[in-house]
């Protein structure tokens, strides 16, 4: 299996109040592969989001660095899109704008008007909104303007998805129903996807390999569990499945056992 | 409709409140309705409903100006100068009967004065508009920017309009482009910094979706800062076209010649209370219509209110 995207010795550090620096994330080594799925999980601040990030472009790692497809990678480009926790959509743009100016900007240069329209349309539709194109971010639900977002991000074809949290704001119902699109969608497009969460049953579903990292400060990599569940997965077949609750409880033996919260240590 | 709704609740509960009142209970008791059997209130009419909301909302700006009518009277009454609202009237009948005469420079109807102090206010404040908002962006995307002029600006914001008109007639060696320089170096201020304040405070997710685009700074600006920050610049440009009306008025009782303010100080020279008392009435009315005029072209271009 040869790297596609390879996260090589990453640490990044960052400026303190009082002037000094501390290592939010030490020596994370992680090798994926071309259209495969991978969640990072851990207690929140153990710099997941700093991985992520990391590989974004978004912050400079102290040491080591982020290699993708034999280039390392030097600040954000949208061959990297990220799907932001928040959605992040622009407010005074409809759906259809929000992902029209990212379509413009990686096609702009390359395609005629129409194309650039179609492809805009295709994203929307490729997430069942497309019925939404001219309404707000402000006039739609959570979990629509989450869909937005992730047709945002995969119009623009990009080489990695980056996901961060993207269902942690939204309530169980939706998140589930967010959950099976995506991984219809991922399907059809064979996307590599690089997803953080806190959710264990979201991992276990998505993923084809769990990175569950150590606490913070100066995290780095405690384990990673491939999940080898055939696909399409369903998840009320899984529910029931012994292999589907044995890495359920690998990864919450990993996360309360071996990496108790980092708040009840200290309580 | 609302408003009707709002009126008749309001009713209820001050039906209710008053219930209370008559039927206090001991703590210690829950307190029960009033045995009666419930009733519903005689059926109104659409119309009806909205007549009594219109009046609930009329009636007490009519009684606010009804009492300053009568403290003005009153006022008025005891003392030898101030005349009442009645004489104000009639010479203010007689000032709109024919407000474009002209008979001289210094002697022009009320509506050449008006004009002439608004077209001093369309120059100033444009200019300032065409200064303030640009730098103001370029204050809020860059900071060394920013540290270079916040002391300066510090310095001359809470300097009084009028300091500046004696730097204005050295410059321009006439009256009317001074006062057109007080009103634009008055003005620029609001906009300068509620523009950098706006572009400043664009938040960061939306700054960080243009970096994951890798957006050139045109679109950055176009796309991004620009519409997150125009709530910004047009609250900037309101409270500076005030600003700008509160100065014109002073700068032309200095300069003279033309202008609303000019016209007030020369009625003030004249001895006429009447025409004092109605170009005040005149200016706070302008002025609240260049007001609500900035705040329809705010509401109309505000991303929250679309």
């Amino acid at each position: 299996m040869s790297a596609y995207l390879e996260i090589d010795n990453l640490s990044v550090a960052f400026r303190s109040r009082g002037g000094g620096s501390f290592l939010a994330v030490r020596d994370v080594d992680v090798q994926v592969a071309q259209g495969e799925f991978i969640s990072i999980i851990g207690h929140s601040g153990c710099g997941k989001s700093t991985v992520l990030n990391a590989i974004a472009g978004l912050v400079d790692p102290a040491r080591g660095g982020v290699v993708l497809g034999g280039r390392e990678i030097n600040g954000p480009s949208p061959e990297r899109a990220v799907v932001f926790q928040n959605h992040s959509l622009l407010p005074w743009l409809s759906c259809y704008g929000n992902v029209h100016l990212a379509v413009e900007r990686v096609f702009g240069g390359k395609e005629s008007r129409e194309q650039l329209k179609a492809r805009s349309l295709a994203a929307l539709e490729l997430v069942g909104l497309s019925h939404c194109r001219d309404k707000r971010p402000a006039e739609i639900s959570g979990g629509m303007k989450q869909r937005v977002g992730i047709a945002r991000a995969l119009a623009m074809e990009p080489k990695v998805l980056l996901m961060d949290e993207p269902f942690g704001a939204l309530d169980a119902l939706t998140r589930a129903n967010l959950q099976d699109s995506l991984m219809e969608i991922q399907l059809k497009t064979q996307a590599t996807v690089v997803m953080i969460t806190h959710d264990v049953d979201e991992a276990v579903l998505l993923s084809d390999r769990v990175v569950m990292m150590t606490n913070g400060p100066a995290a780095t990599v405690g384990e990673i569990l491939s999940i080898e569940l055939a696909r399409p997965r369903k998840r009320l077949e899984l529910a029931d499945q012994p292999a589907y609750n044995h890495y359920r409880s690998e990864i919450l033996r990993f996360l309360y056992e071996r990496q108790g919260h980092p708040s009840s240590e200290a309580a | 409709m609302s408003a009707a709704l709002k009126f008749v609740s309001r009713r209820a509960a001050a039906s209710e409140a008053a219930s209370l009142l008559t039927t206090a209970t001991p703590a210690n008791q829950p307190r029960m309705p009033p045995s009666r059997p419930l009733t519903l209130p005689p059926p109104v009419s659409a119309l009806n409903l909205r007549l009594r909301a219109l009046f609930a909302l009329l009636l007490p700006p009519l009684l606010g100006i009804a009492g300053l009518l009568l403290v003005w009277a009153l006022v008025a009454k005891g003392s030898d100068y101030l005349p009442g609202p009645g004489k104000t009237f009639t010479s203010a009948v007689q000032l709109f009967s024919d407000p474009f005469y002209r008979t001289g420079p210094n002697d022009q109807g009320i509506a050449w004065n008006l004009l002439a102090s608004l077209e001093r206010v369309a120059k100033g404040f444009g200019a300032a508009v065409l200064v303030g908002i640009p730098l103001g962006f370029l204050i809020g995307r860059f900071s060394v920017l920013n540290r270079a002029l916040q002391p300066i600006i510090s310095l001359l914001r809470p300097v009084s309009p009028l300091a500046w008109l004696p730097i204005g007639l050295a410059v321009f060696q006439a009256a009317n482009p001074a006062a057109v320089f007080t009103i634009f170096i008055c003005a620029i201020w609001p906009l300068l910094i509620n523009t950098a304040l706006g572009v400043a405070s664009v938040p960061q997710d939306y700054l960080n979706v243009a970096r994951v685009l890798n957006l050139s700074e045109w679109k950055v600006f176009t796309r991004i800062l620009l519409p997150a920050s125009i709530p910004y610049v047009l609250t900037g440009a309101k409270l500076s076209l005030g600003i700008a009306w509160l100065a014109i008025v002073a700068s032309e009782m200095l300069t003279g010649g033309t202008g609303i303010g000019f016209w007030l100080w020369d009625e003030w020279n004249n001895l006429n209370m009447e025409h004092i008392l109605i170009a005040i009435l005149v200016v706070g009315l302008v002025g609240l219509l260049l007001e609500q005029g900035m705040s329809a072209i705010a509401r109309r271009y505000d991303y929250r209110s679309q």
